[in-house]
């Protein structure tokens, strides 16, 4: 395992000077509209989701600066209700999952060898509706028309008679324009991990990183329509008075509660497994080996993924179904523990065998075990029904969901923010700077959040806007808001970190931490065609492996070079063999003219501007029909024989 | 530097661990907060007893992972530290699986002993209230009893009483932390849940399911008594309430009866009977205005009669046209209902 830098470029001048013509793109506003490159569309998708923290994160600190006292009036209930809702709702669907699909795009085709994702418009069109559906929801906030009920949305409060306004109607039309992006974006790294591996790289190659990523497309494609179609039945309720959750009309009000959650509880791990994909990607550099057990590592990952769609009812265990159904979902809560468990021992024994380097990614890699580990506790405790019944919807709750989150994605985000920033950026952060936040996260975190165990547990019951003074209470609320303002500053000093990065930090060469995967054979940041040579994949580390480094260098071939177009290769699905080269698309307009058109059917249905809505409902099938209509291409590429 | 770093990142690590155990003791005995470690009732006391096997599992868990920890900061990161590549596999299964899998069967065992137990409902014939959600108040009644009251329901002590739950429009959650976990009120079906104190006592519930702007403001009281005391306080709420004896509350009742009040609120004996918002039979002895927005006493009475909204806003019940002279006959009268 070298840790030496540039690899040998095993690709002509000339060579190089085709691709460049072939993948380049000048800087230019069409260009910036226009561009399909996985890298560019990735760090949008950082920036974006980033930004939309920032949002979620200033509702939480309004929120925490109205509870540091009892009976405070610094906000109103109705812009306490918005500001709850809008935080969970934005935590979960703009936060979470687009940062962690933003990683994912940036990295998946650089950690397989490829030189774009499977389907590049298809993942352009995602991150423009991702933003699209992002601003329409929170558009609504300035104008106090912003979603009010909760994340969880549960009916009848949601409906047309409890809830009147646009509120709700914003939350199920925005979830549902979302949910497009999510849906496209998860077939993408599926079928880009499938079949755009490089040569070599069979399915006991394949990094765990992209592991997990993949789980967790599959789990999206089958959690999602649940949620969409909860989302189309409250919108359909609301503004076309059908039924579906109207006891008086034989609805069924825990219709939304099961359906919610079929998608709720997957999403869970949703967010938390790529997470996990990015701690078991950012070991092995911090401990100079590969993870124990990697095995056992995709066995959890995929049991994981598949247990959590049995897990659902906990959440409903105070709705009063029949016990015999509760032990069932109980027993599933329980066991889900087994996978994570593996993980974490398999994470601890990689550190108790490799090396340490004390960086502040490993840094966020410990902070996140110590957290996960205590939401995890709190996580078994949840999935026993007679102690679900006593603290949930209470601070207990709070306090549990946001150390499964922060601990076991926001670190995990931070590790991989500092971790990759010098292959996306190019350029080093400050490693000083990087411990401030660190230890201002970690401290201002536990300071904020463990408390709420305790209120919890002392009666408090969540989402209250003000509460009396009661013992036990009010000193801890302090706590946990002068925590917050804590959190706040340490997740400032991320920014400044990053920010300085960009603009004083030393440029980073092209594996400054010994790496073991693909990305850190290519520049930093890498070239528009990502590797010159594409790599023949030989082990589980290629870039600590001498055949695989060689292979992009000395023993490069024309067939893996590929300068006669903007193409990849095909490889197959189970043991990476080379199958064909196929071409792939450039720069287009469509994709954001497609968001742009349903934003617009979006917008009118909100407004009930249904003329509207009928034209653009035209223009987006106009679209996607000129989209998709089929080019001339060589017979050669539609597989008939000549 | 490094190395001096890590005996103080250890000891913070384990400073929750301190903090917690202390902080947790204390709060047990405060018998002030309605905290479900100091249950008063058979069904809060189970889950206290299981919480705290599960807190110290957790802790021993949490203890060993954190030993794991501290090794590989402390001897894994020297330079010369040299990097094994071995797959120790059996640790990862046994640590990661094996001791985990024991400890979840037999905590999973003690959670199904205790759903049992929550599950085991009073006998058939035993008392039975019933209790309606409504944003953002509980209206209390008993079967074959005329009368209602809202936001403070009586049980006698040392009796399983049943608890039947409605929702008159969303839904909402029943929770006394310090007597019985919650079960929460579904529209278009009823729930049952139970209660059993087993010291006399006040003990304050709370919605918890969010229902909507006033969600916050949505307590009640049970006043576990004993049964005579319960007996009086059913006769009480079956009877019409006391009339006026004073001047200012013959005014004040016939301000109630003739004006605005009367189309949403009822005083048992007269001729308010509207059954929109709370029954105001015996409002002068409740514990607070509004389902714990604000103490009961004159002050806020009569604030609340001009503009509730000022008070807890958005509350379904609209500023009344009171003139300022009618205001302290309506206190005076309201007051006197108890």
């Amino acid at each position: 395992m070298s840790t030496t830098a540039a690899p040998v470029p095993g690709a002509s001048r000339e060579q190089l000077g085709r691709l460049e013509e072939h993948w380049g793109e000048r800087p230019s506003l069409r260009a910036w509209l226009t561009t399909v490159d996985h890298k560019k569309i990735g760090r949008r998708y950082l920036v974006t989701a980033g930004l939309f923290f920032a949002l979620a994160g200033l509702s939480a600190l309004a929120m925490r600066t109205q509870l540091a006292r009892p009976e405070s009036r610094l906000l109103s209930p109705q812009e306490y209700n918005q500001l709850f809702t809008m935080h969970g709702t934005a935590m979960i669907f703009l936060f979470a999952t687009p940062m962690l699909f933003g990683f994912g795009n940036f990295l998946v085709p650089l950690l397989i060898g490829a030189r774009d994702m499977a389907f590049p418009k298809l993942n352009a069109l995602g991150y423009w509706i991702f933003l699209f559906a992002g601003l329409f929801m929170w558009a609504s906030l300035p104008f106090g028309a912003a979603p009010n009920a909760g994340w969880f949305a549960y009916v009848p409060l949601t409906g047309q008679q409890h809830t009147p306004g646009l509120h709700m109607d914003v939350y199920s039309l925005g979830l549902l324009f979302l949910g497009i992006a999510t849906t496209a974006g998860s077939i993408n790294f599926i079928v880009t991990a499938l079949k755009l591996r490089a040569p070599g790289m069979s399915l006991n190659r394949v990094p765990l990183f992209v592991w997990a990523i993949v789980a967790t497309a599959f789990m999206v494609i089958f959690a999602l329509p649940a949620l969409n179609l909860d989302n189309a039945m409250l919108f359909l309720d609301r503004r076309f008075g059908t039924h579906f959750f109207d006891p008086a009309a034989g609805g069924n009000v825990l219709l939304w509660q099961h359906l919610f959650w079929i998608f709720g509880h997957p999403d869970v791990y949703i967010i938390v497994m790529p997470a996990l994909g990015i701690v078991s990607a950012v070991l092995p550099a911090f401990t100079r080996r590969g993870v124990v057990g990697y095995v056992l590592v995709v066995f959890a990952i995929v049991a994981i993924s598949i247990i959590s769609f049995g897990v659902w009812v906990h959440h409903m265990f105070a709705t009063g179904l029949p016990r015999l159904s509760y032990s069932f979902f109980s027993a599933a809560s329980t066991i889900i523990t087994i996978p994570s468990g593996i993980q974490i021992f398999a994470w601890l024994a990689t550190m108790l065998l490799g090396r340490l380097v004390v960086r502040v990614p490993l840094l966020f890699v410990i902070g996140f075990i110590v957290t996960f580990v205590l939401g995890g506790f709190t996580g078994t405790m949840f999935a026993l029904t007679a102690f679900d019944q006593q603290v949930t919807d209470s601070y207990f709750v709070v306090a549990h969901f946001h150390y499964v989150l922060i601990g076991g994605a926001v670190f995990p985000i931070l590790a991989a923010i500092y971790y990759w920033l010098p292959k996306i950026t190019g350029r080093m952060y400050h490693e000083g700077l990087g411990r401030w936040a660190f230890w201002l996260v970690f401290a201002g975190m536990h300071v904020t959040f463990f408390p709420m165990h305790l209120y919890g547990l002392f009666g408090m019951p969540r989402r209250v806007y003000t509460y009396p003074s009661e013992p036990g209470w009010d000193g801890w609320n302090l706590v946990s808001t002068i925590g917050s303002y804590l959190l706040a500053v340490g997740l400032l000093l991320v920014v400044v970190g990053v920010v300085h990065a960009i603009r004083r930090g030393r440029p980073a060469p092209p594996d400054p931490w010994g790496g073991d995967t693909l990305e850190w054979s290519t520049d930093s940041p890498p070239k528009s065609y990502n590797f010159p040579v594409l790599p023949q994949v030989h082990s589980l580390h290629p870039n600590w492996d001498e055949s695989s480094r060689e292979s992009m260098g000395a023993g490069a071939e024309a067939d893996r070079i590929l300068a006669d177009g903007r193409t990849t290769l095909l490889t197959s699905e189970l043991d990476g063999r080379r199958e064909r080269e196929v071409e792939m698309p450039g720069s287009s307009w469509q994709p954001l003219l497609l968001a742009l058109v349903m934003l617009l059917f979006f917008t009118a249905m909100l407004f009930a501007w249904y003329p509207v809505a009928a034209v653009a409902a035209v223009a987006v099938a106009g679209t996607v029909a000129t989209w998709l209509w089929p080019p001339r291409r060589p017979d050669r590429e539609l597989g008939v024989s000549a | 530097m490094d190395t001096r770093a890590d005996p103080t990142t250890r000891s913070r690590r384990l400073a929750p661990v301190a903090v917690l155990g202390g902080v947790l003791a204390l709060a047990g005995c405060s018998g002030q907060a309605p905290s479900a470690l100091d249950p008063a009732g058979s069904g809060a006391g189970r889950i206290t007893d299981l919480w705290w096997v599960l807190f110290w599992i957790s802790m021993a868990v949490f203890v060993e992972v954190m030993v794991l920890l501290a090794w590989a900061l402390l001897f894994r990161r020297r330079r010369d530290a040299r990097v094994r590549h071995g797959q120790p596999l059996r640790f990862v299964v046994v640590a990661g699986a094996g001791v985990p899998l024991v400890i979840l069967v037999t905590v999973y065992a003690l959670g199904l002993r205790d759903l049992a137990a929550l599950g085991d409902g009073p006998e058939p014939g035993a008392t039975t209230i019933e209790v309606t959600g409504h944003q953002w108040w509980w209206e209390v009644r008993v079967p074959g009893v005329a009368g209602a009251t809202a936001n403070e329901l009586h049980i006698p002590v040392g009796e399983k009483v049943r608890i039947r739950l409605r929702t008159a429009d969303v839904l909402h959650s029943f929770w006394v932390p310090q007597l019985m976990p919650k079960t929460d009120l579904i529209a278009g079906e009823v729930r049952e849940t139970w209660l059993r104190a087993e010291r006399a006592g006040t003990y304050r519930g709370q919605c918890a399911e969010y229902c909507g702007t006033q969600h916050a403001h949505m307590s009640f009281l049970v006043v576990a008594e004993p049964r005579r005391d319960f007996d009086a306080w059913l006769a009480r709420l079956g009877s019409p309430a006391p009339g006026p004896q004073t001047d200012a509350q013959r005014r004040g009742q016939q301000a109630f009866v003739q004006g605005s009040c009367a189309g949403c609120h009822a005083v048992r004996g007269t001729g308010a009977d509207g059954h929109i918002g709370p029954d105001l039979s015996d409002v002068g002895a409740r514990w607070s205005i509004g389902a714990g927005a604000v103490p009961n006493d004159g002050g806020h009475l009569g604030g609340w009669i001009a503009n509730s909204q000022t008070v807890k806003p958005g509350n379904r019940m609209p500023p009344q046209p009171v003139q300022a002279a009618q205001l302290p006959d309506l206190i005076a009268y309201l007051q006197s209902l108890k």
